[in-house]
């Protein structure tokens, strides 16, 4: 069983790494998108100090979503996806597999860029912290979320708007929690009461959200 | 097996269940309109008018059913969807098709009869409001199951796939309820309260209720006109359909 986890881990990340584009395409428009905020709203700190939670956490939320189609389209494209129905060991196994992989290679880079943006908003070191402890718990969440998501919309015309039309209300939890418990901190109220429940739908997410993803990618199989 | 009366199976198929729902929806549109009339006679004019909010209270009548069956409907349209995932059976998934509109117009008129209430009363369109952001989550899910179905051409495919995303909504519904209710309680106390007084004249209670009792049957007879359709659309190159269509032309 692990070692098909890190198998399937492993394979995903080399893909990755091969066709590294894709990953620094979604870390930028992070980065585009956060910097845009501050030209549209002016630059008083006070205000982007109490925005800075908010945008970043949404604009995480877009760039996970940027990436999402790519989880199952090339391995449905090539075939690869039907072989990996057909191993012995469960597809929920699989995919968990590649929702562990998507995170590192997309949630990863958003959870180490977000100090340095958040720099940019004047948040405190403390604000900081959290908020890349944040993303860091909240991140595995959208992968996971998002894998269902994914596979919903695998060869589906317009797939790429009508995923996002799915899972964004489905994300909403996790924005709530995780733009809160920086809010929370700025606002001297700690964060731990937002960090736990964040951490408890990152569990779940990760936990039970393999097994629609693979009853989703059966009836895409079909 | 003859000492049974029914045999419910037997209308799990469309070709049984067609003529039924023809059958059954007259019945339902009498109803809606006989609960309809019942319950906005009573709503205009014998309900007294309330102490605070004036003659304005009375969007009460159309607004407090359409949330409370923008809710069960979305509950209704995924037990089918389950039944249909778990049994196979075409017919469940066909309904749970046909709810969704009516799910999904029941919450934008929930979201809409809101609005206009809440800007003589609470001086304000909107408000971040726990309930008024879960019931626009809400809608946002209807609008996703139906455009996921509208974008695939396999109807057997696009009800499984429906099914599974109404299944993960229903999961989901408490969480994103609470999330935002807690969100919204973190963040500052609520400027406007939703709680009425807390004792409604028992006229207001009975025009409310026939009311929902209205909004009920029509979204029976809606959907069942609905699923009719769909019905003939799916099975068109099946011999009953024809033999139908042969008949009524």
């Amino acid at each position: 069983m692990l070692s098909l986890l890190r198998a399937v881990i492993g394979r995903d990340l080399r893909l990755a790494m091969r066709r590294q584009a894709d990953i620094v395409a979604a870390v930028f428009f992070f980065i585009i998108v956060v910097s845009l905020f501050p030209l549209g709203v002016g630059p008083e700190p006070e205000q982007l100090r109490r925005m800075a939670p908010g945008v970043l956490w949404v604009a995480a939320l877009l760039a996970t979503m940027l990436s999402l189609p790519r989880l199952f389209a090339d391995d449905h494209r090539d075939g690869t996806l039907e072989q990996l129905a057909l191993a012995p060991q469960p597809l929920a196994l699989i995919v968990l597999g590649k929702v562990i992989a998507h995170w590192l290679v997309a949630g990863v880079p958003l959870v180490v860029l977000a100090p340095v943006l958040g720099v940019q908003f004047d948040l405190s070191s403390d604000a900081l912290t959290v908020l890349t402890v944040s993303l860091l718990i909240g991140t595995p969440a959208l992968s996971g979320i998002g894998a269902i998501g994914a596979a919903l919309t695998l060869g589906v015309r317009g797939g790429g708007v009508l995923l996002s039309l799915l899972v964004l209300p489905l994300y909403i939890p996790v924005l709530i929690f995780g733009a809160g418990a920086v809010d929370a901190t700025v606002s001297g109220l700690g964060p731990q009461a937002h960090l736990s429940l964040l951490g408890a739908l990152a569990l779940g997410g990760v936990f039970f959200a393999p097994w629609p993803t693979a009853a989703a990618l059966r009836v895409a199989l079909e | 097996m003859t000492e049974r009366a029914i045999n419910w199976f037997a209308y799990a198929s469309p070709q049984t269940f067609y003529p039924l729902a023809g059958k059954l929806i007259p019945w339902f549109w009498a109803l809606a309109a006989l609960f309809g009339i019942a319950g906005l006679s009573i709503g205009f004019l014998f309900a007294p008018t309330d102490a605070q909010q004036g003659e304005g209270y009375r969007i009460i009548f159309l607004h407090v059913p359409a949330s409370w069956l923008s809710m069960f409907i979305y509950l209704v349209m995924a037990f089918w969807a389950g039944i249909g995932l778990a049994f196979n059976i075409r017919l469940s998934g066909m309904m749970a098709s046909a709810l969704a509109p009516t799910g999904a117009l029941f919450a934008f008129l929930s979201l809409w009869t809101g609005a206009l209430w809440g800007k003589p009363m609470w001086g304000t369109w909107w408000v971040w409001d726990a309930r008024l952001t879960s019931e626009l989550i809400l809608l946002f899910l209807y609008i996703g199951f139906i455009a996921l179905q509208a974008a695939i051409d396999d109807p057997r495919r696009a009800d499984k796939a429906g099914a599974i995303l109404a299944l993960v909504g229903v999961v989901n519904i408490p969480i994103i309820y609470f999330s935002v209710k807690w969100w919204n309680t973190l963040h500052q106390g609520a400027s406007v309260s939703l709680t009425r007084a807390p004792s409604m004249a028992a006229m207001m209670l009975w025009g409310m209720l026939l009311c929902a009792l209205a909004c009920w049957m029509y979204s029976i007879a809606v959907a069942l006109m609905r699923v009719r359709t769909i019905m003939l659309e799916r099975e068109r190159h099946t011999d009953w359909v024809r033999a139908l269509l042969d008949d009524k032309a």
